[in-house]
Parts: structure tokens; C-alpha cells; sequence
């Protein structure tokens, strides 16, 4: 079995240098990964698993991070012990890397071709025709179509999941016996996700290649690996095969990952949450790292690092739980608190704000005087109602049109057509002056927590400003009473409100944002992928905040997210949006459960799924989402659909109805 | 492209009839004609009859604005504002107040001008990228700190006392070269060589920083890591990488001036006397002729938005996600 | 929670009111002596500049996100450095900016109100024996005879040419020849005992008042600078201040004695020349950002903020005076305003007046030609941040457009501004001269680095050269511009966070 192993990590310590503290980000990790296998390293943001991956390849950021003790053998070979011009060797040959963001790490200015054509000559030193044919043969493995003509194209001309298939490219071109991937899909859509995962594999069972997959997301995981490492402020908590990790999970930090994920299940209860967040790696631990977050911990999890133990044959974790030799405290402190919550909302459900035929065009200028030579159809044509109380989720990927339709909603874009229905008014057709009353009852809650709060105010002066917007409080007093009370509703301490946002986490911001569109006693709030940039941990906090808001203040919610686990917990009604128009509307039922148009078909299909039955049918869609500048004619879905008829080319559907809730335009129910 | 180049070309105009209100302005309104002919023929005891004949010699015993002597389209033509700038845009630069014809002296000196210009904007830029790439090489060494410092002291120093240091070290103490003067031809060498050199030097501070900045933010982008993940080396990822990368906008920014470059270097000029456009603008000043100086504010405008516009197409050119429309 | 607002301005109210006290007194201190207090108007715009940097500090100090920055700038060796250089500079600068006017000695002492038509400052009063030394013409530094050769005539009747003896410069000798050269070490080493005397009572008085801020005692106080455990770098405060005080009293030493520079071509003393050209300097770096500066401000952000046609005329604005070759447009202007002088000499009661307007004028027009820069800058940056999330929300909330101008786009975009203040002024000293030597600088009668220049340039072609006025004037011009850029520098690495990712 000796043989088998092809990396060896032992006892890695990565730290670098930030802002005059020193940042152990790799603190003491060891695991092995044998040929051909998939290892995947699992972790939330800032746990050190990238730092991890680029300290193998030794391309830690210089002169700020050093790599400060340990081995990493290749094939029994030390590579911290070798001549940076002997690892140059190693990089792209033996060990190959890509990384998260395919927009941003392909040389903007160098054709694909040379890109990948310079790995090939480095390591195989092929020139002229053969390094060309070997080129083209490259981009055609990793599923490139016309791989000829792609040849000369710059990175800019691909998409996203194109330019992720070309860094594919260029890790494979030096053959290497081990790939990194770190991150490989977050970065994109999920039917995308899906294509790049589905390439990853193949080409992994073609090559026998071993791959290092560094992921936070459980379902990735559970679709590629054999083997799961999981990393916690780090290093490494728990590890077992792909079966064993699913089946049991062995570190209680593991098992609040599976329990913190919002499922259709757990609609009608709180989400199970780890409290507070990550832990600064700035510090040092001299006991166990997740003591302050676990809801087992007691008084020797403050005293003692725990061992690294064995719960099975190949399944380890560090918990002193699992330590025989360690006598527990007889009942573990209060296991999560899963009391449900009153789901029970007064669900009138009458119509707050009726969305009719909204478009939202940006003009395309060109020629001598910048005529207008078209537009693009960010949002073309969307209906929607928002009842009283519930939750509209609209779903859809990167770049259909759904923040656009968000903030049309509320003016912050002017629409060019349609009507926002609100209390009788239609909002697109009032002034600016008109408006502002209206925006006390319309809210929005944004994805980014860090470029949602000006940097320059304090916690009390953002939530202050809509309030004085809005007139709402009289007196300074009046208003910081208030203040204080909307932070102990999102669960913050009042004492905060002098402090600035930059010293707060990303959870933790975004619920100064919640409490900031509170302040104006809002009746609808927008929440424009609000936990999209958050860790799943922290995802779940702000979930349940969201939902206990919900039922305390009777809040309708529009929640625009690409993420279907979160619509499954949190909406009561979806609607599917491709291109700039709804294709899908209904119940979260309707559509979760039976999703009628192919679109929405494929979109469930391709989630990565945690457990893995093998019933389930995988639609694959093709290709990419298509210009919105440029869309094709007839049905907007029809070169990615697996069911396109020739009508499907020609006209687009009108809607068909399957009951009063749930209808979809599509040809296939005409 | 085309209709790109074509409505940068329109958009021009307005921008040129600002500047030539603005110096109309300061020319005819701040003081009027009678004024300027006071103080050519000498502020004491100027009969009006003097001043009424160095106006109309030189054309501006017309109204400034509107000409309510005159009809129709006259009212507006026959005045000082529309002779002397309209013909501007026609680049007819008329007879300087001393009476030279101004055109020709442009085209005369034009060459001296460039012959300093050229080297002195080629080998800079050569010079620049070459010490910014060596600094950037051994960026967050001592090389790196100190050689920031040495561009920042090179930054620090007068340009004059490179001028007159030059002048002093070479031509006088040395006695390599004349210390000033100009010759056409190829004994020009000898003329333009140590301006040159000076000119070279007392830019290579702020450019070598300035470059180096450029060159430090293209390595701190993601695809020099993955570069480096291929098993580039180190040269290999500085040269055929961040280089490319940053010459966009080293070479962006190095056209944007090279119109103006016939503008030629004022102070280079006078001091080392090159009969160029520098030293005729300051000879101009001096003089206080302001028609070779409403020329020169006039042709250097012009140049100017000519090299906003060649910016442009170059931008297109070096960096392929750029595309005219 | 009322009284939070004033609280917050009460430290500005009261540095307000210290500050005018001040002015009152220095001005009463100068009617005292009989003296006609003069307000140029750079003078009063100084004035004002001290006002709003004092305003800023105050800002600064309450603001979180300003202190932290500002706490790297202290932490910078470099940086600090250069602040006690720029101080130095300031000193000088601040002093040489208050004008008066002396009672002229009139025969008849009844008649009071008379005052001379010279524009002095407290400057030129403490130095005056500087002011006052003026000998025939050339003299080298340190030196005791002129520099060129006169007909005398010897005890013995006939002509000769000589170097004769200097009126004040090494008077006291009687043999230069043998006498000088220890002399000047006597008094160098009496300067150097004396700086470094000074220097020690000056660096105690600081431990001491540190020691009080620590609570500790000021043998600890001392071990921590020594051990560089401050928050700022002191050690090299204290360094610099040291070697500054050193240099400065060894100057003062020398210059009771002889001309330490020399004397230019009419005799004046050029170390005086070099101190008096430091306000003309600072007037020019300073004014110049402090005219434009509301323009930048508000034209660039407006056009980044609103967009539209705002943003178009604000563009066209900018892009036509771009495009005018900044010296061409400031020697259009100045041309256009000596015609104007030219015409117009009743406008101006003094020489000082009149070279105190073209000063003005032309530190206006260098605004008018650097605006464009930081207003393009801003522009930019306002259009990045109009799109930013946390502008969206304030929209959002219906807040006015004055509102969200102050409270969100301007406070994010102050760093950049600073940063290219302290930027630029390094530049407009440099073409102070660069523009004094084309002819459209200052006024010929005010004293300049940029006039010194230009006039001992010609003398460059003597034989033998005379080369302690350009020295002296590219050596101050040099000090000052170093620091200011090692300080910006400093300034920008501690405000752009960009460049602190690197």
C-alpha cells in the first residue's frame, strides 16, 4: 500500500505576515493522498485549506508568507528541500494547479493557445506543428467545442465555465500525476459547476490522475471524492473515506456543517447554527480550536488539545468526545437547541406589490453620434406578485437579469416599461419626490456585507441614516432607543452601535443590515443574495434570523438567490427566471418538487446532492447563458434544451397554466 | 473605428473653440488692443495715432466680438475674435507682432525640436522600463527600498540644476561637447547629444517609479500565479507575462505625449539654444508677442487631443479586450 | 445623546478662538512698537490654510478611520523624518508672513502716522543683521574680500587692483590670510557645542512631556524611544530635531561673522536670500492646492455623482483646460496680467503689494492648470462609488443628494485627495523655478529660488565661476522637496490601500 501514496504532507506550518501580526494559516496539517484518488479538503473561508494547496506548490505569497516547518514528499521526495529551479520541475508537471476565479487568472493579453502552448513546451518541450496538434488536442479533451479556432482566441472571448475549461487545459498539459483544485466551481453557475465537475471526473478515470479538491461545499464533495480531510481554523479536524464522513461524521463541527444546511426538510424549524464565527488564525490555541463554538464543550475542551484519534480504521478525528482515555461530563452540555418555530404566520396573502410586464433595457450605443443600436434586455418582461407575509423567491443564474429586476423594482433603476403596483401607486410612474415615502416600506438587503455599509460611519449613524431619511423618531434619544432595540432583534449587542463596520464578520454585518432596513419599519424587503458570500455555518444564522423576522413582523420577502437549497427552506413561492424573463412560477412545492419547464429541470438536477441516491437522473445542460444583448429568437432557453422542437426556434411560448399557482412557458404543455 | 476616430475628431472642435476663447480672453478682454499697443511702442507718451497705426498693421483695430458696422454674416466675421482664431482652425497662424510669418517659423523649427524630442522620449522610456523592471525584480529587497529612494532624491532635484550641472560638468569642465547652439544636418550631433542626456536624466526618477508601481500591481494579479504554476521561471514570468501586461499602459500613456513632442522642450531648448519650438515659444514670451503665442496655445491644444485620440487606437492595438465603437 | 454634536465641535471652537487671540496678539505686539501691521492677501490666505489644517488635525483625531491611517504615517521612519524638515520650513515660512510696516524716522517727531513704504516681516526683524550686511557686490562664502578686483590706491600713491577687504564679511580679522581658517573652526565648534547644547534641552523638554502623556517616569520614557517601543518614531523626531538645531546654530554662529553663502551680484547676502525664498516656496505649494481645491472637490465628484450632462460640461471644462500646455496658459495669464499691472500701476500702494497680487495671480493659475488632475481623479472614483451597495441603500432610504454628497462620497474620497495634496506641492515648488526662469514666475522683486537661479545662471559663464548662489538655492530647494516627497510617500502608503495589499 506504501507505494500507493504519491503526496505526503507532515506536520505543515504556513504563516504569513499581515498588518503587524503574524497569521499561522497553515498550523500543523498531515495527510497523504495515494494515485489516482480523489482528496478532497473541506473547510470554511479562512480556515487556511488554499494557503494549504499553495504551499505544496510552494507559491506562497512573497515576502509576506513562509512556509515555517514541515515536509511535503512527492513520490518519497522532500519538496521543501529542493532548489526553487528543481520545483519549477514539479510545477505544472508533476503537480498541477487551478484556481477559483477563471476570469481573473488566464493572461488577459495572450491568446489561449500560447497560454496553454507555453506549459507544453516547458515541460515536453514540443515546438512548432506538434505543440500546436498537441495544443488543439488539449482543448478538445477538456470538452472545448472547435477547439481550432479557439486556438486564437483571448480569455475575454470565452465565458466563465470556457475560461475554467482552458485553466483545465493548462494543468493537464504537463501530464502532472496530481492536480489542485482549489475552488474550482465556486466561481460559477451551477449548471456550469456541474459541466466542470462531470470534466474533472473523466478526466481524473482517464489519466489516473490523483486530484487535491479544496472545497466548502458539502455536495461537491460528496459527487467527486474518495476521501474527505475536513479543515478548521487551521488544521485538520476530522478524516475519513467519502462513505464513512456521510454516514458518521466524527468531529461535532462536521456534524453542525450537515445540520446547518437548509433543506425542503427543515422548512418548518430553526436551521441548527455554530454560533459566533471562525476564529481569527492570528492567535494561538492552547486548546481544542472549536471549543468556543461547540455545544459539547466543556472544561477540558478550554484545558487540552485534543489527540488525534481514531474512531474506525482510516476515519480520525480531533475530539476529545472520542477519547476513551478522557472521562466526558456526564450529560454533553445542551445539544442544539431544535425547538421549532411558530410557523404559524397570519397568511393572508393578499397582493402587496404587483410587478406587471417590468423591463429594464440598458441602450447599446455605437456609430459616428453613439446612436443607440440596441439594447440590452437586462429584464424583459417580468410578472410578479409579493403577498403579504410570504416569501417570493426568484431564482436564476449569474447574469439573468435578477438583481436588475430587484432594484427595478424599487427604482433604484428606472424601468423603461411595465408598472410596480404598491398601496394603489405605480412606482414607475411617480417622481423621485413622490417616491420617498414609498421607500420606507420597500427595503433592500444586499450580498456583499462588506460594500453594503459606508466604511466611514459608525453602526449607529447607518442605521440612523433612513431614519432621519424618513423622519422617523423625533429626537436623537428616540432614534438610539431605537437603535439599541433593532440590534437586539438581529441579535447584536447595542454597545456595538460606536463602532465601525470593519470590525465586524460577515454575518454579523449582514445583520446591521437587516436591522439597518428595519429601521424604517419596512413592509417588504428585498434580499438580493444575502447569504451567497456568507460561510454555511453563518448562512444558517441568517436564515433563521430572516425567518424569525418574518414571522414577528409579518414581512414579505422577494428573495433573489441562485441557491435552491436556501429557496426550498425559505420560500413559499418560486419563480424561475432565464434571460431577463420568468420561465417557471409556483408554489415551492410546484416547482421543487415538480418542476415542469427544462430549465428548472436541469437547474435542481445539477445541485450536488449530499446523499447520493442513484436513482436520480442528471440533466446536463450545454453551453452557456446567452447575451441578453443578443438573445436567441423564439424560446430564449431553446440552444441548451434537451427537449427543443422546431417550434421552440421560431416563436416564444406563451404561458400555460397547470393550476392557480403553478404555470411556465413552454412548448412542451401547449 | 472609423466612426470612432471620425466623432473624437468632431468632438474635438468645441474643445478647440474653448481654448481659443479662453485665450481670446485673456488676450483681448483682460486688456484691450489699445493697451498692448501702449506697451509695444513703450508706456510714455504714445500719440493715439501711433497706437491706431500699430493696430491696424497688425489687424486689430477691428470690434472684438460683433462688428455692428457691418451686416450679415460681416458683423460676426469682420472682427478680431473671428480673424485671428477662426483661422487658427485652418492652421493659418498669420504674422507674428513682430511680423514674421509664424507658419513658416514652425515648420523651420519644428526639426531641432524633434531632433532633441525623440531621443530623448525613446531612450527615456527604454531606460525607465528597464531600471523599473530591475527594481520590481528585486522588489522587497534593500535593492527595491533604496532604489525607490534613489528615484525619489533623482525626483527631488530641480531639472534647472540638471540643465546648468550638465552644462557645467560636460561642456565646461570636460569640454566634450559646446555647451550650447545648434547646427543642421549631422554636426547636429554634437548639438544635441548633451540636452539629450539631460533631458534622459531628469525624467528617469519619476519614471522609474512610476513604472515600477505599474509593474508591482501586474504581479500581484492571478495570472502571474498561474504563471508560475506552470513552472515559468522567474524571467520567463516577468518577461513574457507582467511586461506585456504592463506596457499597455506604460506605452498608452507614452503616446498620449507624442504629438506634443513637436512642441518641443522649453527650457532644454533655450538654455542649450536649439533655434526649436520651445525656445521660440519662450523667445515669444519674453518678447510678449502674443500672436506666436496664441499660435503655440492653439497648436499645442490641437496636438494634444490628437494624442488623447492615437491613445485610443493604441489601446486597441496592445490590449485585445478593447474594441472602438 | 443631545449633546453629542457639540461636544464634537467644541475643540474646533476653541482652536478657532486660540487662533484668532493669537493673531490679535502677534498684531498688537507689532502696533506696539509703532509698527503698521501689513495683510497681504497670501498672508491671509496662509492664515486661513493654517485654519483648515488645524481644522483637519481636529477631524482627524475624531475620526477612527482617519487616526489609523494617520498612526502608520507616524509609525514611518522616513516619513517623520521629513515632517521635522517640513516643520522647520514652516517656521520660516509662518514667520517671514507677517508684514509690517516701520514708522519712517521723520525729522519732525510730533508727525506720527508716517510709515515707510518697505514691507517688512518678523522674519527680516530677527535676522536683520543678514538683511542689513550688504556689501559691494560678489563674495564668495566665508570669504573675507570681494570676489572681483578694484583700482586702489596703496599708502605709497600708486594704483593697484586688489580684492579689497569685505565691509562686514570676516571684518573682525585683521590678517584673513593667517586668522581665517581657525577662526572659522573656533566658530563652527562654538555653533556645533551650542546646537548640540540646545538640542539636548529640546529633546529632554519632549521626554519630559511624553512622560506625562505615558504616566511614566521619563527614564523610561527614554528607554522606550531608545528601544523604538512608541507608537510614533521618536527616536528619529528627536534624531532629526538634533541634527537640525545642530546645523541651525552653527549657521547663526557663522553668519554674525561672515557671509556663509556669500553675496550676490549686488552684495545681499544669499543665505538670507535662500531663508526669505522658503515663504515664496511654501506660498506657491500651498495656495495653489488650497484655490483649487474646492473646484476639484466639488466639480469631480458632482460629475461622477450626477453623471448625465453635468458630468458632460464638467468633462468638456476639464478636458479644454487640459489640453492648453499648462506653461503656455500661465504665461499666457501672466502676460495678459503684466499688461494689466503694466496699465493699471495705481492698483498697487507698495513693490510688495504688487508682487504679493502676481504671486497670488499666479499661484490661481497653476490652480487653475492642476485642477484638472484631482477632479479626473475624483470623477472616477465617484463613479465607483455610486455604484457601491451601501450608496444603492442610502437611495434607497430616499436620502437627499446633499446628503449622500457629504456622507458618502466625500468622506470616501478625502484619502485620495490628501494624498495628492501633499503630492503636488513637491511639484509647484519645482516649477516655481522652471516658470521664474521662462519669465512668467514670480515678480522679479520677490525674492525666489526660481529668481536666484535665473540670476546667477548667467554668472555661470564668469571666470572663475560663481557658484554659491545656485548651490545655496538648489540646495534648499532640494531639502524641502526631498522631504516633501519622501513624505508623501509616506502619506500614500499609509492612505491607499491599494497600494498597502503589495
Amino acid at each position: 500500500m506504501m507505494s500507493d501514496k504519491l503526496l505526503s504532507i507532515q506536520g505543515l506550518h504556513t504563516c504569513f505576515q499581515s498588518g503587524g501580526s503574524t497569521v499561522r494559516a497553515v498550523d500543523g496539517v498531515d495527510f497523504d493522498i495515494h494515485r489516482g484518488e480523489t482528496f478532497a479538503l473541506l473547510g470554511e473561508s479562512g480556515c487556511g485549506k488554499s494557503m494549504t494547496a499553495l504551499s505544496i506548490m510552494r507559491l506562497v505569497p512573497q515576502p509576506a508568507g513562509r512556509i515555517t516547518a514541515g515536509r511535503i514528499l512527492l513520490d518519497g521526495q522532500d519538496l521543501l528541500a529542493l532548489p526553487e529551479h528543481a520545483m519549477r520541475d514539479v510545477r505544472g508537471k508533476r503537480i498541477a494547479m487551478i484556481f477559483q476565479e477563471p476570469m481573473t487568472s488566464l493572461n488577459p493579453v495572450l491568446t489561449v493557445g500560447l497560454q496553454i502552448g507555453e506549459t507544453v513546451e516547458q515541460h515536453l518541450g514540443l515546438r512548432g506543428k506538434a505543440l500546436r496538434t498537441r495544443v488543439i488536442e488539449l482543448l478538445d479533451a477538456v470538452g472545448i467545442p472547435a477547439p481550432a479556432q479557439r486556438y486564437h482566441e483571448y480569455p475575454h472571448q470565452l465565458s466563465g465555465g470556457m475560461k475554467q475549461r482552458v485553466m483545465i487545459a493548462i494543468a493537464l498539459a504537463g501530464e502532472p500525476q496530481l492536480l489542485i483544485a482549489d475552488e474550482p466551481t465556486t466561481a460559477l453557475d451551477v449548471t456550469i459547476q456541474a459541466q466542470i465537475l462531470d470534466l474533472l471526473r473523466r478526466l481524473q478515470q482517464e489519466r489516473n490522475m490523483a486530484v487535491l479538491l479544496i472545497t466548502h461545499d458539502l455536495g461537491v464533495v460528496a459527487g467527486m471524492a474518495d476521501r474527505v480531510a475536513v479543515m478548521y481554523a487551521g488544521h485538520i479536524v476530522e478524516q475519513a473515506s467519502r462513505a464513512d464522513f456521510f454516514a458518521d461524521p466524527g468531529h461535532p463541527y462536521s456534524r453542525k456543517l450537515f445540520e446547518s444546511l437548509p433543506t425542503m426538510g427543515k422548512r418548518d424549524r430553526q436551521l441548527a447554527v455554530i454560533k459566533g464565527s471562525v476564529p481569527s488564525l492570528a492567535r494561538e490555541f492552547p486548546a481544542c480550536r472549536f471549543e468556543d463554538r461547540c455545544d459539547f464543550a466543556w472544561q477540558l475542551c478550554r484545558d487540552k488539545a485534543p489527540r488525534w484519534l481514531a474512531i474506525r480504521p482510516d476515519h480520525h478525528a480531533r475530539c476529545h468526545l472520542n477519547d476513551p482515555d478522557v472521562g466526558k461530563p456526564a450529560a454533553p452540555a445542551a445539544a442544539a437547541a431544535m425547538a421549532g418555530t411558530e410557523s404559524a404566520v397570519a397568511n393572508a396573502g393578499g397582493t402587496l406589490v404587483e410587478v406587471d410586464g417590468l423591463q429594464v433595457f440598458f441602450p447599446i450605443h455605437t456609430g459616428l453620434f453613439k446612436r443607440t443600436a440596441g439594447h440590452v434586455r437586462a429584464v424583459d418582461g417580468v410578472s410578479i406578485q409579493l403577498r403579504v407575509g410570504q416569501t417570493l423567491a426568484l431564482v436564476g443564474e449569474s447574469g439573468c437579469g435578477k438583481t436588475t429586476a430587484g432594484k427595478g423594482i424599487l427604482q433604484l433603476i428606472r424601468p423603461t416599461a411595465g408598472s410596480v403596483r404598491y398601496n394603489g401607486n405605480d412606482l414607475t410612474r411617480i417622481s423621485a419626490r413622490q417616491m420617498r415615502p414609498y421607500r420606507a416600506d420597500l427595503q433592500i438587503i444586499f450580498q456583499d456585507p462588506y460594500s453594503s455599509m459606508n466604511p466611514r460611519m459608525m453602526v449607529a449613524d447607518i442605521i440612523e441614516e433612513g431614519m432621519l431619511a424618513q423622519r422617523i423618531g423625533r429626537t436623537a434619544g428616540e432614534r438610539h432607543a431605537r437603535i439599541d432595540e433593532l440590534l437586539a432583534q438581529v441579535g447584536l449587542s447595542p454597545e456595538i452601535k460606536r463602532r465601525y463596520p470593519h470590525e465586524f464578520s460577515g454575518g454579523q454585518r449582514q445583520r446591521i443590515c437587516i436591522a439597518r432596513a428595519l429601521a424604517v419599519n419596512p413592509k417588504v424587503i428585498i434580499c438580493d443574495e444575502p447569504t451567497s458570500a456568507l460561510d454555511v455555518s453563518v448562512q444558517a444564522q441568517i436564515l433563521n434570523l430572516l425567518k424569525k423576522l418574518q414571522a414577528e413582523l409579518g414581512l414579505s420577502y422577494l428573495f433573489i438567490t441562485h441557491n435552491l437549497s436556501v429557496v426550498e427552506y425559505l420560500a413559499d413561492e418560486v419563480a424561475v427566471m432565464y434571460l431577463g424573463r420568468i420561465v417557471e412560477r409556483g408554489t415551492v412545492e410546484d416547482v421543487m418538487k415538480r418542476p415542469q419547464h427544462p430549465y428548472t429541470q436541469a437547474l435542481l438536477s445539477a445541485i450536488p446532492q449530499i446523499d447520493n441516491d442513484t436513482g436520480r437522473t442528471v440533466i446536463r445542460l450545454e453551453g452557456d447563458l446567452p447575451s441578453s444583448s443578443d438573445p436567441p429568437r423564439g424560446c430564449h432557453f431553446h440552444p441548451r434544451c434537451p427537449q427543443a422542437m422546431a417550434v421552440c426556434r421560431q416563436d416564444y411560448p406563451a404561458r400555460t397554466a397547470f393550476s392557480d399557482s403553478h404555470s411556465t412557458h413552454c412548448f412542451l404543455y401547449k | 473605428m472609423l466612426a470612432y476616430i471620425l466623432r473624437r475628431v468632431f468632438y474635438a472642435v468645441p474643445i478647440l473653440i474653448g481654448v481659443n476663447l479662453i485665450t481670446f480672453f485673456l488676450f483681448f478682454v483682460v486688456n484691450s488692443p489699445d493697451d498692448m499697443a501702449r506697451m509695444h511702442l513703450g508706456m510714455k507718451r504714445v500719440t493715439p495715432e501711433a497706437v491706431d497705426k500699430w493696430k491696424q498693421e497688425r489687424g486689430y483695430d477691428k470690434p472684438l466680438l460683433l462688428n455692428r458696422a457691418e451686416d450679415g454674416a460681416r458683423s460676426v466675421t469682420n472682427t478680431i475674435f473671428f480673424e485671428k482664431s477662426v483661422s487658427l482652425f485652418a492652421f493659418r497662424f498669420g504674422s507674428s507682432d513682430a511680423g514674421r510669418d509664424i507658419g513658416y517659423d514652425i515648420s523651420q523649427r519644428m526639426w531641432p525640436s524633434l531632433a532633441i524630442a525623440i531621443p530623448v522620449f525613446i531612450v527615456g522610456i527604454l531606460a525607465n522600463v528597464t531600471f523599473a523592471l530591475l527594481i520590481a525584480f528585486f522588489r522587497a529587497t534593500y535593492i527595491d527600498y533604496w532604489g525607490v529612494f534613489l528615484c525619489v532624491v533623482l525626483m527631488s532635484i530641480s531639472s534647472l540644476f540638471y540643465i546648468i550641472g550638465g552644462q557645467y560638468l560636460v561642456g565646461k569642465l570636460l569640454h566634450l561637447v559646446p555647451i550650447s547652439g545648434y547646427d543642421d544636418g549631422f554636426d547636429a550631433v554634437s548639438f544635441v547629444i548633451l540636452p539629450v542626456i539631460v533631458g534622459i536624466i531628469g525624467g528617469i526618477g519619476a519614471g522609474t517609479r512610476w513604472y515600477r508601481t505599474i509593474f508591482l500591481e501586474e504581479i500581484g494579479r492571478d495570472y502571474v500565479r498561474t504563471a508560475r504554476a506552470k513552472g515559468l521561471s522567474e524571467p520567463q514570468v516577468m518577461f513574457g507575462h507582467v511586461l506585456r501586461n504592463a506596457l499597455i499602459p506604460i506605452m498608452t500613456g507614452a503616446v498620449a505625449i507624442l504629438p506634443l513632442l513637436f512642441m518641443g522642450s522649453l527650457i532644454l531648448e533655450s538654455f542649450f539654444g536649439i533655434p526649436g519650438l520651445g525656445s521660440y515659444t519662450i523667445d515669444a514670451i519674453g518678447s510678449q508677442d502674443f500672436a506666436i503665442v496664441r499660435a503655440m496655445v492653439f497648436l499645442g491644444s490641437a496636438l494634444y487631443i490628437v494624442g488623447l485620440i492615437l491613445t485610443d487606437i493604441s489601446y486597441t492595438l496592445v490590449d485585445p479586450r478593447i474594441r472602438l465603437v | 445623546m443631545n449633546t453629542m454634536p457639540r461636544y464634537k465641535n467644541r475643540p474646533v471652537l476653541l482652536m478657532l478662538v486660540m487662533l484668532v487671540v493669537a493673531g490679535m496678539a502677534v498684531t498688537g505686539v507689532i502696533a506696539m512698537f509703532g509698527l503698521k501691521p501689513v495683510f497681504l492677501w497670501t498672508d491671509v490666505l496662509i492664515y486661513l490654510l493654517v485654519l483648515v489644517i488645524a481644522g483637519v488635525v481636529i477631524y482627524s483625531r475624531q475620526h477612527e478611520h482617519l487616526r489609523a491611517p494617520w498612526r502608520r504615517v507616524w509609525r514611518s521612519r522616513a516619513g517623520m523624518a521629513a515632517l521635522v524638515v517640513l516643520g522647520a520650513y514652516v517656521l520660516v515660512g509662518l514667520l517671514d508672513s507677517m508684514h509690517f510696516r516701520e514708522p519712517l524716522l521723520s525729522v519732525d517727531a510730533s508727525e506720527s502716522g508716517g510709515h515707510s513704504v518697505e514691507v517688512l516681516s518678523v522674519f527680516d526683524k530677527l535676522v536683520e543683521p543678514l538683511r542689513l550686511r550688504v556689501e559691494k557686490t560678489y563674495s564668495a562664502p566665508l570669504a573675507a574680500h570681494l570676489y572681483a578686483r578694484e583700482m586702489q590706491e596703496l599708502p605709497d600713491g600708486t594704483q593697484q587692483r586688489v580684492y579689497p577687504r569685505l565691509q562686514y564679511g570676516g571684518a573682525h580679522l585683521r590678517d584673513p590670510e593667517t586668522e581665517q581658517s581657525a577662526d572659522i573652526v573656533v566658530t563652527v565648534s562654538a555653533g556645533l557645542m551650542k546646537g548640540i547644547g540646545i538640542a539636548v534641552l529640546v529633546s529632554l523638554a519632549i521626554v519630559m512631556l511624553l512622560a506625562r502623556h505615558y504616566r511614566a517616569t521619563s527614564a523610561a520614557t527614554l528607554a522606550r524611544i531608545v528601544r523604538v517601543q512608541t507608537a510614533m518614531a521618536w527616536h528619529v523626531v528627536l534624531l532629526t530635531l538634533a541634527i537640525m538645531l545642530v546645523g541651525a546654530m552653527v549657521l547663526i554662529e557663522l553668519s554674525g561673522k561672515y557671509h556663509v553663502f556669500g553675496t550676490d551680484k549686488v552684495g545681499q547676502d544669499v543665505l538670507y536670500q535662500t531663508l526669505k525664498s522658503i515663504r515664496t516656496g511654501l506660498v506657491i505649494g500651498t495656495l495653489t492646492t488650497l484655490i483649487m481645491l474646492p473646484f476639484a472637490i466639488s466639480l469631480g465628484v458632482m460629475a461622477g455623482y450626477f453623471r448625465g450632462w453635468i458630468d458632460d460640461i464638467i468633462q468638456y471644462i476639464y478636458t479644454t483646460l487640459n489640453s492648453i500646455p499648462g506653461v503656455l496658459l500661465i504665461a499666457a495669464s501672466i502676460l495678459a496680467l503684466q499688461v494689466y499691472m503694466a496699465n493699471h500701476p495705481e492698483a498697487f500702494e507698495t513693490v510688495a503689494d504688487r508682487a504679493d497680487a502676481r504671486l497670488l495671480f499666479l499661484c490661481i493659475i497653476l490652480g487653475i492648470t492642476s485642477w484638472t488632475g484631482l477632479c479626473r481623479l475624483l470623477r472616477g472614483e465617484s463613479l465607483k462609488l455610486r455604484e457601491l451597495d451601501y450608496l444603492q441603500a442610502a437611495t434607497a432610504f430616499g436620502v437627499a443628494h446633499v446628503r449622500i454628497l457629504s456622507r458618502h462620497i466625500l468622506p470616501n474620497v478625502m484619502h485620495i485627495v490628501l494624498i495628492i495634496v501633499v503630492l503636488d506641492f513637491s511639484g509647484l515648488v519645482l516649477a516655481e523655478a522652471v516658470l521664474s526662469y521662462v519669465g512668467v514666475g514670480v515678480d522679479p522683486s520677490m525674492i525666489s529660488w526660481g529668481n536666484m537661479i535665473n540670476g546667477a545662471r548667467l554668472e555661470m559663464a564668469r571666470e572663475p565661476v560663481v557658484w554659491w548662489s545656485l548651490t545655496a538655492a538648489f540646495a534648499f530647494m532640494f531639502i524641502l522637496v526631498l522631504a516633501a516627497n519622501v513624505f508623501s510617500d509616506a502619506v500614500r502608503d499609509a492612505f491607499d490601500p491599494r497600494l498597502r495589499a503589495n
